[in-house]
């Protein structure tokens, strides 16, 4: 493989693991700053990525209307989209939150994984919305005609990573506030930091929504990276369970971790293909179920020996003690 | 609607079989199993394996048990399958989950653990025998009695009433008439009591995982009897399972007995408007409305 | 040698602050010893330290002349010891009948004749023995947590403020068993918030403040003593 092949091959590996940082970024607010056990990344990630499909591609015409049903085309261009996709799963954050966060946290956690199960469901069924089973194809990239197609990826890289660091930035940023302090507070001792005065639910939805808005982007980021999506893509192993591991591995309640265990994990995603590429033949078909299996078996290595992750929780000035 | 509503009370039954079992790990251990429709998968694919390829190669014969859909070697690798998943649970828990309590771990990490359980557990079965639907016995005709009023049903649904009835009565047994099982209700109660009173824990959390683990199994097969299995069975069964034990009022066996009834028709009756695949959806919109309305489950809460 | 010798004992519910800071008690066969003294004192958490429902970090418990510091509470409820806890003391969804079974779960053999006795002891118990315990007043609870300790014929029984939450006439019949327990030679070690009854029912006592010892003596001169009157008695 020439310089030419192993450059492009890494470029993809860095677009995927930046956009499963940018969820990893977003499930670190819920979970790492405010501990919401969100199992239902995947209704986010999906979510995220059909709205922002469904904003920038066009309304099928003619006899595409006959194979392509959706609910709507807007055909608006790319940060309409990432726009879009971020309010739609805020406000659905919003929605699912009012009757699901002053619940227990595994009570909570069995919500989000019905949600997310809930609208695979809905999308793959209901035709009219967006396609089925079928999906949607075609979707624009931004800045398309910028560069020769051969080097779009690059483009996109520079995208993604812009955007990851962005998010990264004002999410740090937001940590170090006040705000932040009262999210840490509410994870540690939600007694207390509810007797102090502060509205535990409203900041508890503060984080859902801003987290899931943030997994909106993701999902976006995502489709229109392999501009084409389907109900099938959002499972609950690749849409939640990897960035879970992402997660842990990284180090929960740090953002660095976050991107982190990212590309670590996904790297260890990557690595394991080649693993099973020296399968024989009659098992290259359970390939993906071996490579899952390695990467449940690390998450279980890493709840049991290093719980903390690689980087472990971030210290943070203040009353923060470590012993 | 009648026939909806007789279907849903089989299906009711297999749902209950699985909640009961996570109902009981939730007493003891406190923490949501996320694994538990994973062990249901288990217990199937297990069963599978005895009828389909281990007793077809030791020559065990497997004279069609009329008007059944099965023949011997299923009655001899139902319990077997159970003993077996009742191993997987009592394995998952010395490697996983003890290691984890000892330590002191939350919940949360408990039922984290457990969702990479069921996915290390689905991993092994879609590597062991892939991703394609199967039946216990392909292909074998499975005509339905008429019933009064002009329902439909099929004897092997018959018998999984008459399995899951059966369980329900052995297990109520040991609950109430054995040591152990008396054990594991005060151990649900109280085990500061329990400890200070010198039942010694760790095994009443084994037994836990044995009695949960063989009734997953025991779900999981007659469900396979009945319908079909495939390794993503389970995890469809979660928010069932879920829905029914916090219906029923979460650590209530009783409770989880008739949460599952409830959920089984609840869904049967919802595919009359609805196509089938929303089902899992049905259960979750119900387990959303109870714990919008009644919290604690039709049976209150464990003191 | 005592029954039970507690030497300097520490412990503590975190790492960084300890409740007791070094506190000895002694207890006879056949005594009743109280332990009184205000709230935070860390009565209760000496009996979970002695009964190792607590491990302690210092100091030493010898048992029947048996050094049982820190051995869990199922090692030590074999060895003659038993231990009323003041809150969640029963098992509310068992039967009475099923709360005394798990109190001889350490057995064996068949304790039939033991719960006949216990029965006899308790025939407000026996009446209701099929019956559910979370049904139950308090005053009945608190009889059935006592039997349930007593299931195992221990020498010496820890009680955790066994009045708590009782009316003035339930808690004269409580005591008045503590008594009746006591006369068939169980020692009691008895914590309590009620220092005028703990004291008129024991033959010793002491008080706590702060995790350490303060005073001790005979119940009935500690009840006289002026400032046990002042600071504990309600004057």
């Amino acid at each position: 493989m020439e310089l030419g092949g192993i450059l492009a091959y890494l470029v993809s590996f860095a677009i995927m693991a930046s956009i499963y940082a940018v969820f990893s970024l977003g499930l670190n607010i819920q979970w790492g700053y405010t501990g919401l056990f969100n199992i239902g990344i995947a209704g986010f990630f999906c979510i995220g990525a059909y709205t922002s499909a469904l904003i920038t591609s066009p309304m099928p015409q003619g006899i595409y209307a006959q194979y392509v049903k959706q609910l709507f085309g807007l055909n608006l261009p790319f940060p309409f989209g990432l726009l879009g996709a971020a309010l739609v799963c805020g406000l659905v954050a919003l929605l699912i939150g009012i009757p699901t966060l002053r619940l227990r946290e595994d009570y909570l956690a069995i919500a989000t994984i019905g949600i997310a199960e809930t609208f695979r469901l809905i999308f793959n069924n209901e035709r009219w919305l967006a396609n089925g089973p079928r999906g949607l194809m075609g979707l624009p990239q931004p800045l398309e005609g910028l560069v020769p197609s051969e080097y779009y990826n690059y483009l996109y890289l520079a995208i993604v990573f812009s955007i990851m660091w962005v998010i990264y930035w004002a999410i740090e940023r937001a940590i170090r506030s006040p705000w932040g302090r009262v999210l840490k507070a509410i994870r540690e001792d939600e007694v207390s930091a509810a007797m102090s005065g502060k509205d535990v639910f409203w900041f508890k939805m503060q984080s859902l929504v801003f987290g899931s808005m943030i997994m909106g982007v993701g999902g976006a980021l995502y489709a229109h990276y392999t501009k084409a999506i389907s109900p099938d893509v959002f499972t609950p192993l690749y849409g939640t369970f990897i960035i879970w591991v992402m997660l842990m591995a990284g180090g929960s309640g740090n953002n660095r971790g976050a991107i982190v265990g990212a590309f670590l994990v996904w790297g260890i995603w990557i690595g394991t293909k080649f693993l099973t590429d020296l399968l024989p033949y009659t098992l290259k078909a359970r390939a993906p179920y071996i490579r899952f299996l390695i990467v449940g078996i690390l998450l279980e290595i890493i709840l049991i020996h290093r719980p903390q992750g690689l980087l472990g929780e971030e210290k943070r000035v203040s009353r923060f003690i470590e012993d | 609607m009648l026939e909806l509503f007789v279907y849903g009370i089989v299906l009711g039954s297999i749902i209950a079989l699985g909640a009961i079992g996570l109902t009981l790990v939730y007493g003891i251990l406190r923490f949501a199993n996320f694994a538990h429709g994973d062990l249901m998968t288990a217990g199937a694919y297990v069963a599978l394996f005895f009828v389909a390829s281990l007793f077809p190669s030791l020559g065990v014969p497997d004279t069609r048990l009329a008007p059944f859909s099965f023949g011997w070697r299923m009655v001899a690798a139902f319990p077997l399958a159970m003993a077996a998943v009742a191993g997987v649970a009592v394995l998952l828990d010395r490697v996983l989950y003890r290691r984890l309590r000892q330590r002191g771990s939350s919940a949360v990490m408990l039922a984290m653990s457990a969702l990479g359980a069921s996915f290390i557990v689905r991993m092994v079965v879609l590597i062991l025998w892939g991703a394609d639907y199967r039946s216990f016995y392909p292909g074998v005709l499975r005509p339905a009695m008429k019933l009064p009023l002009g329902v439909k049903i099929r004897p092997d649904q018959v018998l999984i009433l008459g399995v899951g009835a059966i369980l329900v009565i052995l297990l109520h047994l040991f609950l109430h008439r054995t040591k152990m099982g008396k054990a594991m209700r005060a151990t649900a109660d109280n085990p500061e009591l329990a400890r200070v009173s010198g039942i010694r824990t760790e095994r009443v959390i084994t037994w836990c995982w044995v009695t949960g683990g063989a009734l997953a199994a025991a779900a999981g097969v007659l469900y396979g009897i009945d319908v079909q299995i495939h390794p993503g069975m389970g995890w469809n069964f979660l928010l069932p399972l879920f829905a029914a034990a916090i219906l029923g009022g979460i650590g209530n066996v009783y409770g989880a007995l008739i949460g599952g009834l409830v959920i089984g028709v609840l869904q049967q009756l919802s595919t009359a408007f609805l196509l089938p695949t929303y089902k899992p959806a049905v259960a979750f919109i119900g387990m959303i409305l109870i714990l919008l309305i009644r919290p604690q489950g039709i049976f209150g809460p464990r003191e | 040698m005592s029954l039970l010798e507690v030497e300097d004992l520490r412990a503590g519910y975190t790492e960084e602050v300890d409740i007791l800071n070094g506190v000895s008690v002694q207890v006879e066969e056949g005594e009743i010893v109280a332990i009184i003294g205000p709230n935070g004192a860390g009565k209760s958490t000496l009996l979970k330290a002695i009964f190792g429902v607590l491990k302690p970090r210092e100091g030493r418990v010898t048992f029947s002349g048996e050094d049982i510091t820190g051995f869990p509470p199922e090692v030590i409820v074999r060895k003659g010891m038993g231990y009323v806890p003041q809150v969640q003391n029963v098992f509310p969804s068992l039967t009475v009948q099923e709360n005394l079974e798990m109190g001889a779960f350490v057995r064996e053999d068949d304790f039939s004749a033991r719960l006949e006795e216990l029965y006899r002891m308790f025939p407000d118990l026996e009446r209701r023995r099929r019956e559910r315990v979370g049904r139950l007043s308090g005053g009945q609870r608190q009889m059935v947590a006592l039997a349930r300790a007593l299931m195992l014929d221990p020498k010496l029984l820890l009680l955790d403020e066994p009045s708590a939450g009782l009316s003035p006439a339930m808690v004269s019949v409580v005591f008045e068993k503590i008594r009746e327990i006591n006369g068939a030679g169980v020692a009691i070690l008895i914590v309590e918030q009620n220092a005028k009854e703990a004291l008129r029912l024991s033959d010793r006592a002491y008080v706590l403040a702060m995790g350490k010892n303060v005073l001790s003596g005979p119940g009935e001169e500690l009840l006289e003593n002026e400032e046990v009157g002042r600071l504990y008695l309600g004057g």
